[in-house]
């Protein structure tokens, strides 16, 4: 199959997915579910990268700031804005490609080789809507949570840094977070955390719910599916960066 | 009742199914027999309309299947039940949520009442006490018990079993068809299964339809089978010598009863 086979039985899968709910409370309770997959799930990885990301970001600036007349402050308002403006929204979202992905295309993968979506079909439920909506829509309200976490753990963990490698003082810092802060970088941020978030976990659906054959084609899928979200989520950090900077 | 007329399936070149027309009738347990790859597995999933045929017509009741739009689909597939070959429960289920899954998803019926009601098909499955069980911690044929009650708790019209015997012990296989034929009279359900197993065929066919190449070769109940001079039927049913020589035995038995 060629790129635009694949683009049209995706785009159809997402029509597809638009259908009435047979029972809301059924699909409200898997969307519950998903989020707790999700989000939950990937709290501590997205922490543990945060804090790390904000500290050697620190380190490095000031590895970097090698001129005398250049204040040292702002080594927090770089980290700010690294953290903000692309290592919380792009490398959180390239790791969960990664974490949410692969579970993603690897579950819906088993359930289509095992014929359990088969079951769902003939019971008369839209597989797409039961399965893949509650995924994408979990992905959309919890990866933006998490991104916005990652920033305040990401600024944290340069703050932790800079003041046990005595590079600057915790209040020099807290200063330099102040200065010259543009509140649309954050919305910047968003916008891609819900970009990223949507292709991270549509993808992988998109993989998972078309896979054929055995367990074998369930581990290519899932890698594949990690690859192209990746490459994906590159791209457009690309273009909305050409776009809404 | 279920009838099909000149069912026409390809996959790229492949020819699957060859024009195949037959009726399967309702409180019968009809079956569809063949060699592997002979398109019993296809035509199956072209009755649920998991496939599409390329032509012919579907009619289940007098109603066409093949023209209902999607909406109509999903209305009367609540009344079919699908036994699949690998069970296919849902593995983060309980035996009882498994069950329970389809009265969640298409009643409004209060708890209590769902209980009671799979309560009620566990039992029929034989299966009562094993309701807090996950998939992973029941045997071959338990899962395939579990499948049965998931596919009959909504008292489906249309029951469809994929090769309901496979990798179960001769015994074990017995009890399923046992219990899918009692089903199938209690409930007057059109039933339809694909099989390889000779001894279901024997024992529970009363319409079967034998496929061969994508073709139907055959149609005639077990007692039609043992008289049958269709030679491919006949090395396909009696492949062994020592089927042959049942064979005979049970047709100078039917002849001697007249």
């Amino acid at each position: 199959m060629n790129f635009f086979t694949h683009f049209g039985q995706y785009l159809l899968m997402l029509k597809g997915m638009l259908s009435k709910p047979e029972n809301p409370k059924l699909y409200w309770k898997e969307f519950a579910h998903q989020c707790s997959e999700i989000g939950m799930r990937s709290l501590s990885i997205v922490s543990i990268i945060s804090v790390f990301m904000g500290a050697v970001s620190a380190l490095n600036t000031a590895y970097q700031m090698s001129n005398p007349l250049v204040s040292k402050i702002i080594i927090a308002q770089i980290v700010r804005d690294t953290v903000i403006l692309e290592f919380s929204p792009t490398l959180v979202c390239v790791v969960l490609a990664g974490v949410v992905g692969s579970k993603i295309a690897s579950e819906l993968g088993n359930m289509r080789v095992s014929e359990q979506i088969d079951a769902l079909e003939i019971m008369g439920i839209n597989t797409k809507t039961y399965l893949v909506l509650p995924k994408i829509l979990a992905a959309i309200v919890t990866i933006p949570m998490l991104v916005i976490l990652s920033m305040f753990l990401g600024i944290y963990g340069g703050r932790l840094t800079v003041a046990l490698s005595g590079i600057i003082s915790t209040d020099t810092y807290d200063k330099g977070l102040k200065l010259f802060f543009i509140p649309y970088n954050v919305f910047f941020a968003m916008m891609k955390a819900y970009t990223f978030a949507f292709i991270l976990s549509s993808i992988p659906a998109y993989f998972g719910y078309y896979v054929k054959g055995g367990s074998l084609e369930i581990g290519r899928n899932s890698t594949q599916s990690v690859i192209v979200s990746c490459v994906v989520i590159l791209l457009a950090d690309y273009i909305l960066a050409a776009l809404l900077l | 009742m279920i009838e099909f007329k000149h069912i026409t399936k390809s996959f790229g070149e492949k020819r699957v199914l060859n024009d195949v027309s037959h009726v399967m009738e309702a409180g019968k347990a009809n079956l569809i027999i063949g060699t592997s790859g002979s398109g019993k597995t296809v035509l199956q999933k072209c009755l649920v309309g998991l496939f599409e045929p390329d032509s012919g017509e579907i009619i289940y009741d007098g109603t066409s299947f093949t023209s209902m739009s999607q909406e109509d689909r999903k209305i009367l597939r609540q009344q079919i039940g699908m036994l699949f070959q690998g069970s296919a429960l849902f593995d983060s289920m309980t035996v009882e949520d498994n069950v329970k899954f389809p009265l969640d998803m298409f009643t409004r019926d209060n708890y209590k009442t769902k209980m009671a009601r799979v309560n009620e098909v566990l039992e029929r499955v034989n299966l009562l006490g094993s309701n807090k069980k996950f998939p992973s911690e029941i045997s071959g044929g338990m899962k395939k018990r579990v499948g049965i009650a998931r596919a009959i708790v909504l008292n489906p019209k249309y029951l469809f079993c994929d090769e309901p015997n496979s990798g179960l012990d001769p015994q074990t296989s017995m009890v399923i068809d046992k219990l899918i034929y009692d089903i199938t009279q209690d409930y007057n359900t059109t039933t339809i299964i694909n099989t390889h197993d000779m001894n279901s065929v024997m024992e529970i066919g009363d319409n079967i339809l034998y496929m061969k190449d994508g073709k139907k070769e055959w149609s005639g109940s077990s007692k039609d089978i043992i008289f049958s001079d269709n030679e491919n039927l006949n090395h396909f049913i009696f492949a062994s010598e020592f089927l042959q020589d049942a064979k005979q035995m049970r047709m100078m038995e039917l002849k001697n009863k007249g």
